[in-house]
């Protein structure tokens, strides 16, 4: 089972919750920080690294002896990547998406794959046994999306060796890196709080991530603060609600600690306990539908 | 053109609370929130739209399954994994599509249609403390970085028609595109912070984006007494790398109240907390230039 937990708005608590549902997870497990912009999932699991390695994209380089300027590559480039200036065509490393067609249409063989850093991926272990996955997007770079595939790929090669489930901290938002995150997942556990900006990108988030028709379950974190509408919406949706987290200020303390939640005390040991069966009941109300 | 940029890394630490605040105390102004994904500030300043814009960005492929001829080939040449098979013939998943053109230009048959993607609207609306820039990207949509810009323009765009010098944003989280871009040009980039693991390990990231950029920073730490050691390794911290240190603000649920009722914390009955919002900014008001 692949769990991903996003939330729309930042500073929910999807890193806290990921964090205690992978230190108290009951099977072997993958736990992997697709926040690639701000990972933060290994400050709470604080694995001992393994390897760090160097993810780059494949963008195009140009021998420009062999350019006879025919446009074919500049016509195709969506993403301004490319372009003739004069009698020179012009490579603009950091704009490519990474797509390959430039070197495809290029009848000359003038373009050769070549490479930009996209960041690094980190391998760890937690707690002993947890091996912990993270995506760093190198500063400066501003496409995420290629990183999070790469990370994603290594991600599924983990999982199927071990035969473990993972659990997924995503980006915040609703767009492109958030449904990213999400894509693999078998079940999104959605992570709000009850104010009117949680709740609003709530609702974003829902709506973002119902076409991708994956089961939905939801945390509300800071229980007790804001207002009501978050649950009613919940049972309208009839979207599950599998923990409640109340608003404490000695919790917030323990994560300004970098205490991990689920070792508060027991209440919350019991709380991620059974956050973990709501999430197997979604998974396998999926398998027998 | 002044513009302080509201930024931090880390989401969740007040960001949109204390630009609603600032939008409440600084005089002749643009309001522009930036974070187009999840925007948040309209909730607090209720804008009443003047103008109202498609934001289209990009194309999508599609495949018409009365041309397809099934060959794959598009499925193969596709980098983004977007293209699957079906029963006789092959779909393109929209969420995937990157809009790279490549199965479209190496499809034998001309069976793969590209459309311009409509993936938001923008605004312009009056508040109560000022115009306001603002969209909506779609949920799942992405261009998030061109639609930030195209926001930026606007404002810029509006303040000189109105002789306005100061626009104030609302950033989103992440150091990612739509981050880049808002800080196109800024002024001053504000980092609002907390002091826990997850907010300093952000902060250092941010700023040093900021720095890549060369862009002024001033830091602001929000939920300080959650950890007074933590704090005041920011500010060491924020010494050492030569950021202007805007100021602490504890924790106070007076933000999450302020919030219910659609209000700026500055525009609840005056109070110690709120008091220190006002000599924040203050003091970030001193560090932009002059007119």
């Amino acid at each position: 089972m692949i769990v991903a937990v996003a939330s729309g708005k930042g500073g929910t608590g999807k890193t806290t919750v990921s964090a205690s549902l992978a230190a108290t997870w009951e099977r072997p497990l993958v736990a992997v920080d697709l926040d690639v912009e701000e990972p933060n999932l290994h400050l709470f699991l604080k694995p001992s690294l393994v390897s760090i390695e160097t993810v780059n994209l494949e963008v195009p380089v140009l021998d420009a002896e062999r350019c006879n300027l025919c446009r074919a590559c500049t016509e195709l480039c969506q993403f301004k990547a490319l372009a003739i200036f004069g009698k020179t065509l012009m490579v603009m490393p950091e704009m490519c998406h990474g797509c390959g067609g430039c070197f495809e249409v290029c009848p000359t063989g003038a373009l050769k794959p070549g490479s930009r850093e996209l960041g690094v991926m980190e391998i760890g272990h937690s707690r002993g046994s947890i091996p912990c996955l993270t995506g760093r997007l190198r500063i400066g770079e501003s496409m995420s999306p290629p990183l999070m595939r790469q990370i994603r790929h290594r991600m599924a090669e983990m999982a199927t060796d071990m035969g473990a489930d993972v659990i997924i901290d995503a980006p915040p938002g609703v767009s492109c890196p958030a449904m990213n995150a999400v894509q693999d997942s078998d079940v999104i556990l959605l992570v709000t709080e009850p104010t009117p900006f949680g709740f609003h990108d709530f609702q974003l988030a829902w709506e973002a991530f119902t076409p991708l028709k994956k089961p939905m379950g939801v945390v509300i974190n800071r229980a007790g603060l804001g207002d009501d509408r978050a649950y009613a919406f919940c049972k309208a949706k009839g979207l599950p609600i599998l923990a409640e987290i109340p608003y404490r200020r000695e919790i917030a303390e323990h994560y300004a600690k970098g205490g991990l939640l689920a070792e508060l005390d027991n209440k919350m040991r019991w709380t991620f306990a059974r956050l973990q069966e709501g999430l197997d009941r979604l998974h396998k109300e999926v398998i027998h539908a | 053109m002044r513009e302080i940029v509201v930024i931090s890394g880390k989401g969740g630490t007040g960001k949109t609370s204390l630009t609603a605040a600032f939008a409440h105390l600084a005089q002749n102004k643009i309001l522009c929130d930036l974070d187009v994904d999840a925007p948040d500030l309209h909730i607090l300043l209720e804008p009443k739209t003047t103008r109202q814009c498609a934001f289209l960005s990009g194309h999508e492929a599609t495949i018409d399954p009365a041309l397809c001829q099934a060959c794959g080939i598009c499925a193969a040449k596709c980098r983004f994994g977007a293209i699957q098979a079906v029963e006789g013939g092959f779909r393109v998943e929209p969420s995937r599509c990157e809009g790279c053109k490549v199965c479209v230009a190496f499809c034998p048959h001309q069976a793969i249609d590209f459309q311009e993607r409509l993936c938001g609207t923008w605004y312009q609306s009056e508040t109560r403390f000022g115009p306001m820039i603002h969209a909506q990207l779609f949920p799942g949509q992405e261009n998030s970085g061109r639609l930030v810009s195209l926001l930026k323009q606007q404002a810029r765009d509006l303040a000189e028609q109105r002789g306005i010098d100061l626009i104030i944003s609302d950033g989103s989280p992440g150091i990612g595109c739509p981050v880049i871009a808002s800080l196109s040009q800024a002024t001053l980039a504000l980092i609002v912070t907390e002091p826990t693991p997850s907010g300093m390990h952000d902060l250092k990231r941010i700023a040093e984006l900021c720095e890549h950029f060369r862009i002024r920073i001033a830091v602001l730490v929000n939920k300080w007494d959650l950890h007074p050691e933590n704090t005041a390794a920011i500010e060491s911290l924020c010494v050492e790398k030569g950021y202007a240190l805007a100021g602490r603000l504890p924790h106070d649920t007076q933000v999450a109240q302020a919030m219910v009722q659609r209000k700026a914390v500055t525009e609840l009955d005056e109070n110690p907390f709120n008091l220190q919002v006002r000599q924040i900014w203050k003091g970030i008001e001193a560090l932009l230039p002059n007119h």
